[in-house]
Parts: C-alpha cells; structure tokens; sequence
C-alpha cells in the first residue's frame, strides 16, 4: 500500500496506480478529456488534467503519473488552473458553442469544465477557429460533426480495443485535423452500425449513430 | 473520356502491384512506399491507399492518416493545364486570394482539386520568384503577372479555344487524309 496526499488529504491506493484516476475515484476533480483508464500509455493530448507534484519542476498532465509512496500533489495551484484555462479556452475557440440544440447539453464535459474553472463559453480572448463545413457523413452509418470534435481520440482507441485495428483515424493536420473512416476491414466480425461504440464513447456527441 | 481515365488508373494499379514487391512490410517503409507512388503518378489514387494498406497488412485508415499528414501527398491527379495562384507576400498585398476564389469559382472546383474531366487542375502556391508582377497565376509553365479577377475568366476561356482549334486542325487532318 502507497499512502499519497491530495491537496492535503492522505489516500491510501496501490503503488503504480494511475494518479488521475486514484484522484478522481476519491472524488477530487481534476479537468480532463482524453483519459481512458485501460489505455496504455496514455493518448495524454488534451492538455488538461495538470497537477503540481512536489519534487517535479512543473505541473504535470496526472494522467501519465504513476502512484508511488509519498507522493504530494497539488491539484488546485494558481499555475495549474492557469494552463487549464488557456487549454479549455484553445479547446472552446474551435468549438461550436450550440449548447441548447447539442445532443451532449448538461453531459458535456466542457461545459462541466468551464463552470469549474470559471471559463465562459463563448470567450472573446481567442479569435474562433471554426471549420467550413459543420456535418460529415462517415462510413458506412454515422454523422460527424467536426465543429464540436475535441479531437481527444476516444473513437479511434475504442474502435482498435473493439475490433483489434482502427477503422477510424485522424485525417489532416493542425487545425485542419478531422476524425475520419477510410475503408473497411477484412471479415469483420461485427458490423458498425451494431457496434457502434465510437459513437457510444463520445464526450461530445460529435460522432452519431444514424438510424434508420 | 471515362474508360480512357478508368484505363489509366487500372495501369497506376498494376505499375504499383509490381513496385510494392519491393518493399518490406516494416512500418518505416510505408512513407517511402507512398513517396514512390506520388513519384511514378504525381498523386495517390484511392484504390492505391488500399493496395498499400493490404500490402503493410495495416487497416487503410492508418495509412490514409498518414498520407493526409504530409502536405507533400495529394489525393487528385494533375490537370492538363495545372494553375498555380501565387498567395506569397507580394501577391497577397495585392488581393490574390481574390483570384484563387474566382478560379475557384469558374473551374467549380477548391484549391488542391482537379476537375472532372481532368482539364484544370488549381493550386496555391508560396512564390514565384517575380513579385514585381504580382499578382501572378502560372498555368502550365506560361508566367501570368499582373492578374486581376477579371483576367480569370479570359485566361480559361483562351485555353479553351485554343484546345477546341486544335481539335478542328486534327479533324481537318483527318479528312484530308481519307
């Protein structure tokens, strides 16, 4: 047993555990997108989940820590929420603020975020980003919306967990870069459209099952 | 005009089958294998992203992810008459954007794209190397400096007589020969 403390709560956990998730099982929020918990290494590319970890010279995203005994943490520094807000704010400025008509309303984890961080939703700091078209039909059964895609990758690491190989990728670069389907795979055992996870897993409601 | 072009990229096919032979199925080896092919065609078909991804035995989304990574890969073949719309400094003082969206506009494709029938193709580039003349758009390797919107309409049209005289010359040809 490792004995950490948290913003000055002791946690007793297993040693080599993954921080963010022993701080968010113990119920002390730490902004983050892209963390899956059975992903190995982690994608680590939201930026969000900083922490300030006594020894290390700055804050660290806590989803690619690993528990060890006597470990201090500060969640709550004014350098941490500093770096979360200007990620929140870069993550919104490319992002179609549309709660009201959004599947994701109320479950969004922006939103969730920018109420914790206290970021408006439609900050005037960043110029938006926004991409030309807002709907993309995506093989063989899906929508996508790239305006409201994070980009966080939870489709692309799922469907490679569900199937074995991606049939998603990111497409493009920089601000440019989109989720996309190209091809199929060979004797697929099952279909996308009764699969479906990507959609499932989605913070965003960005990509959509289409039925019918 | 269709079966010609389907003719082709069948051939594009076959030429890579055979090249791909000699290549191994390390993941080092796909951005050269992609390098290869835009050498031999100057694009990557769509049929060739799946020839390659069967070929490494990677799904063809992964190999489209990286071929859309690069800006050095393109997805459409070259025009007859490639246009190039210069956008460098010089240029863009002068309102080449401007241009690029009225080739745009008349040609009914985007930048980076070919038209369907294969006659233009339309790119930006960074510089040309005579700012003195910007605006400039250079179609095929003919230089044409002080562009204005308006030019754009006669610059097409031009080629389009052009290429419908030398069909007539080839069908007089013809006739006087049977």
């Amino acid at each position: 047993m490792a004995i950490i403390t948290v913003d000055g709560l002791s946690i007793e956990t297993e040693p080599g555990r993954n921080l963010l998730s022993v701080c968010l099982e113990n119920d002390i929020y730490i902004p983050h997108l892209c963390f899956m918990e059975w992903l190995d290494p982690p994608h680590a590319s939201c930026r969000l989940c900083y922490v300030e970890v006594e020894g290390k010279a700055g804050p660290v995203p806590s989803c690619t820590v690993s528990v060890a005994s006597g470990m201090a943490v500060k969640t709550d520094t004014v350098e941490v929420r500093s770096l979360q807000r200007t990620a929140l704010k870069f993550f919104l400025s490319a992002h179609k603020v549309e709660c009201k008509v959004c599947p994701a309303n109320r479950q969004c984890p922006l939103q969730e975020m920018a109420k914790f961080l206290k970021v408006p939703l439609k900050s005037k700091d960043l110029n938006p980003r926004l991409k030309e078209k807002d709907l993309e039909a995506l093989q063989p059964c899906f929508e996508y919306y790239p305006n409201r895609c994070v980009l966080c990758g939870k489709c692309l690491h799922t469907c490679e967990r569900v199937k074995g190989q991606s049939l998603l990728t990111f497409a493009g670069r920089g601000i440019d870069m989109t989720v996309s389907f190209y091809g199929g795979l060979p004797n697929e055992e099952i279909s996308c459209e009764e699969c479906a996870e990507c959609a499932a897993v989605c913070p965003v409601k960005a990509i959509l099952l289409v039925t019918g | 005009m269709d079966e010609t072009i389907q003719a082709q990229e069948a051939a594009i096919l076959e030429d890579i089958g055979e090249q791909l032979k000699d290549y191994d199925q390390n993941r080092g080896s796909l951005i050269p294998i992609l390098q290869m092919i835009q050498q031999r065609h100057q694009y990557l078909p769509p049929d060739s992203i799946r020839k390659v991804a069967e070929h490494m035995e990677i799904p063809s989304s992964e190999v489209y992810g990286v071929a859309t990574f690069y800006n050095q890969f393109r997805f459409h073949p070259p025009g007859k008459n490639p246009i190039k719309v210069c956008l460098g400094t010089a240029c863009h003082v002068r309102a080449a954007d401007v241009i690029l969206e009225n080739f745009e506009r008349k040609l009914g494709i985007k930048e980076g794209q070919t038209s369907d029938d294969r006659e233009f193709s339309l790119e930006r580039v960074a510089c040309v190397g005579c700012c003195a003349l910007a605006p400039v758009a250079v179609v095929g390797e003919t230089i044409h400096g002080h562009m204005a919107p308006s030019k754009v309409e006669g610059l097409l049209m031009r080629i389009q007589i052009h290429k419908e005289m030398a069909e007539r010359e080839k069908e007089k040809e013809k006739n006087e020969q049977s």
